[in-house]
């Protein structure tokens, strides 16, 4: 699956199928810092991602004080 | 996973609140937290009018959307920062959300009605470019509720927000901080009151919130606040949320509740007596406000472009 990622923007290729949790965990990204979009649908934990999605992995966390 | 309210299909999982949720029952339930958090801190009442401080950001735009959602009279004001292009985008988004649900919304820009602009102020000041910027806004916005009779200012200030202010306030004890991290400030002596009803809702949230409603904001980080303390304390947060679920809501609110009261003297002790700005006539501690003496401190100064701009970020 072709996954996404910002700040900096860069794309991976990740083997599917497998869990939002496996692909945050395998990318060390804790879950509380992001949403995981596909075809601009918010996908929970336990969703099971296909080879052939394209996925967003979209940080929250916003620096102003 | 299926919604805690309906066992439809959940699109997200929040482990603070052991719940599941599907589109409608978690849009419902920011609703329901905003409403909780604007009661129980007695921050607005039904008839008021409030204007929202907005960036084009996921927050100040969701916390628009909902105050508007519960019926309150709720307008916008935006400031142009003069951040190149981040600015520019940010404003954009804050435009079109006005236009789109048919909002009234002011703009102002730092560079066009103030004669200088965040990175031109950070490099003068040699300060940290968030410091001109908070400075800014904050002035901005409370002169702006007072000039449009508003009877207070709403910003989008989070749970993790929050969070992250009170541990760097306590891993420094800086009581007199401590003594006012609250989430209304009454109106008192020329400044309006200041509310923050998303203290109830973390970032991860209100930027799913944007996704479900459709609001287009901005996602791209601020570039000058890259790599800030502020970031570095939500990231350590984080990591202890990851492990302890409900961690930054028990440590946020357990200190309203429990100490915040404790810390009123220290920052009663560290006010200034206000007086007047002689330029502006808003509350000032100095002659001059601080506002009025960054205007005065940049206006010779030739604009910095993002690219050229020195080191020496906090």
């Amino acid at each position: 699956m072709k996954v996404l990622l910002r700040n900096p923007r860069r794309e991976l290729e990740v083997d599917g199928p497998l869990r939002v949790d496996t692909l945050l965990g395998r990318l060390d990204i804790n879950r509380e810092s992001v949403l995981v979009i596909r075809s601009g649908e918010l996908v929970p934990g336990d969703a099971e991602l296909a080879d052939s999605d394209v996925v967003e992995i979209r940080p929250v966390i916003s620096g102003g004080a | 996973m299926k919604c805690r309210v309906c066992r439809g299909p959940a699109v997200i999982d929040l482990k603070a609140h052991n719940a599941n949720f599907c589109p409608e029952h978690f849009i419902a339930f920011c609703r329901d937290q905003v409403a909780k958090a604007i009661k129980r801190f007695d921050m607005l009442r039904p008839d008021e009018r409030v204007l929202v401080a907005v960036s084009g950001g996921k927050d100040s735009l969701a916390l628009w959307d909902l105050l508007v959602d519960l019926g309150y009279h709720a307008d916008g004001f935006v400031i142009g920062l003069g951040i190149g292009e981040y600015s520019d985008a940010s404003t954009a988004h804050a435009r079109a959300f006005a236009e789109q649900r048919g909002l009234h919304l002011t703009e102002t820009s730092l560079r066009d009605d103030h004669g200088f602009d965040v990175p031109t102020a950070a490099e003068v000041t040699r300060r940290a470019p968030c410091s001109a910027c908070g400075l800014s806004k904050r002035h901005l916005f409370d002169r702006a509720a007072l000039e449009g009779g508003y009877d207070a200012v709403a910003t989008g200030h989070n749970l993790d927000d929050e969070a992250a202010v009170l541990f760097g306030n306590t891993l420094r004890w800086n009581t007199d901080y401590l003594g006012r991290q609250r989430p209304v400030l009454p109106a008192r002596d020329g400044f309006p009151r200041k509310i923050k009803p998303l203290v109830r809702l973390g970032e991860r949230e209100m930027a799913a919130y944007c996704v479900l409603r459709g609001i287009e904001y901005i996602v791209e980080e601020c570039p000058m606040a890259a790599g800030n303390k502020h970031l570095r304390y939500k990231e350590a947060l984080n990591a202890i949320e990851a492990e302890s679920p409900g961690a930054k809501h028990a440590f946020y609110h357990e200190f309203l509740s429990k100490a915040a009261d404790r810390f009123e003297a220290d920052t009663a002790a560290a006010s200034g007596e206000l007086g007047t700005c002689e330029r502006c006539g808003s509350p000032s501690t100095n002659e001059v406000c601080a506002f009025c003496q960054l205007v005065e401190r940049t206006a010779d100064a030739v604009p910095v472009s993002l690219g050229a701009r020195r080191g020496g970020r906090r």
